[in-house]
């Protein structure tokens, strides 16, 4: 195989994966914040999932980490332009933990501790499309890398995959979260290069 | 390679607690106004607390920038920027007072 030069950023994508466009691949996991990182014990954590209606439903740690998991493979992609290829996590299908929430909203608002939010279409988080992750690598995720645990939605921009992940707020109607109210892409798929509004 | 390091990204790595001054808002800053705003006061919108801008507590290995009250920790401008646009959301602070020229 010829060797060709990509510049600094270097690296081919292993066989048979491809980068979006304009992304490169890097093996590093950059940490990226739009704030300080909380450290939340998991004793005193929780996950709510509040309904159109007002109904609320909640699970702690010892609830969430009852629930079967699942441990899926996936490409994660930034919106700032690096992509990870083959990263391994354990956690939570939405599906199941959506199972016995009755709703008929469209949209989700997802906020984490720390203040973050994020906005996506329900169906974006069903279908095996979306996990409450836990596990990282074999390990408990760390907190720089939004532990105890972030939602991982991988087949949208990484942003969507909010760390520190603590309600999901079903909505009837779509409401921007932090990025997406300050110029980024409100859907944000990687494939179609939805950076930013009206990309 | 660790995670995060420069050669990855490009980015680089700020002081421990993953922010910088506010300093580092006077570049993207110079492209929109006159003025050096690092240089002004502004009062928090959360917390009423006014300090200089320069203080304020800059989080940018992010997609945009983020600068958050030294006081409150919460966000008092957003600025992000793309190719052609630049966004800028200021809504976390409710004045800014700016030293201009007396003559
Ligand atoms: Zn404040």
């Amino acid at each position: 195989m010829a060797i060709i030069s990509r510049g600094f950023h270097g690296r081919r994508p292993p066989a048979g994966r491809k980068l979006p466009p304009g992304q490169y691949e890097t093996t590093g996991f950059p940490v990226l914040s739009a704030g300080p990182t909380p450290w939340i014990s998991t004793d005193k954590w929780e996950l709510s999932v509040t309904t159109e209606t007002g109904r609320r439903h909640s699970w702690d740690w010892t609830a969430l980490t009852k629930l079967p998991s699942e441990t899926p493979t996936a490409d994660l992609h930034c919106v700032t332009k690096w992509s990870k290829f083959g990263t391994r996590w354990q956690g939570v299908s939405l599906d199941v933990l959506l199972a016995d929430v009755e709703t008929a909203a469209e949209y989700v608002l997802v906020s984490s501790y720390g203040g973050y939010t994020t906005n996506l279409p329900l169906e974006d988080l069903l279908d095996g499309k979306a996990w409450i992750a836990y596990g990282y690598d074999g390990r408990p995720l760390a907190p720089e890398h939004g532990g105890p645990a972030r939602l991982l939605v991988p087949h949208l921009y990484l942003w969507k995959s909010a760390k520190w992940v603590h309600g999901l707020e079903l909505r009837e109607n779509d409401t921007p979260g932090f990025w997406e109210s300050a110029g980024y892409h409100n859907y944000g798929d990687p494939w179609q290069e939805q950076r930013y509004r009206g990309d | 390679m660790t995670a995060g390091t420069p050669a990855d990204t490009g980015i680089p790595r700020d002081a421990e607690g993953g922010y910088i001054d506010g300093n580092a808002l006077a570049g993207p800053l110079a492209e929109l106004f006159a003025v050096d705003l690092t240089a002004a006061t502004s009062q928090c919108a959360h917390c009423s607390n006014t300090g200089p801008v320069a203080s304020l507590h800059v989080y940018r290995q992010a997609p945009g920038l983020v600068a958050r009250c030294q006081q409150c920790g919460q966000v008092m401008l957003r600025l992000v920027r793309a190719p052609e646009t630049v966004w800028l959301d200021m809504s976390g602070i409710t004045v800014l007072s700016i030293p201009v020229g007396a003559d």
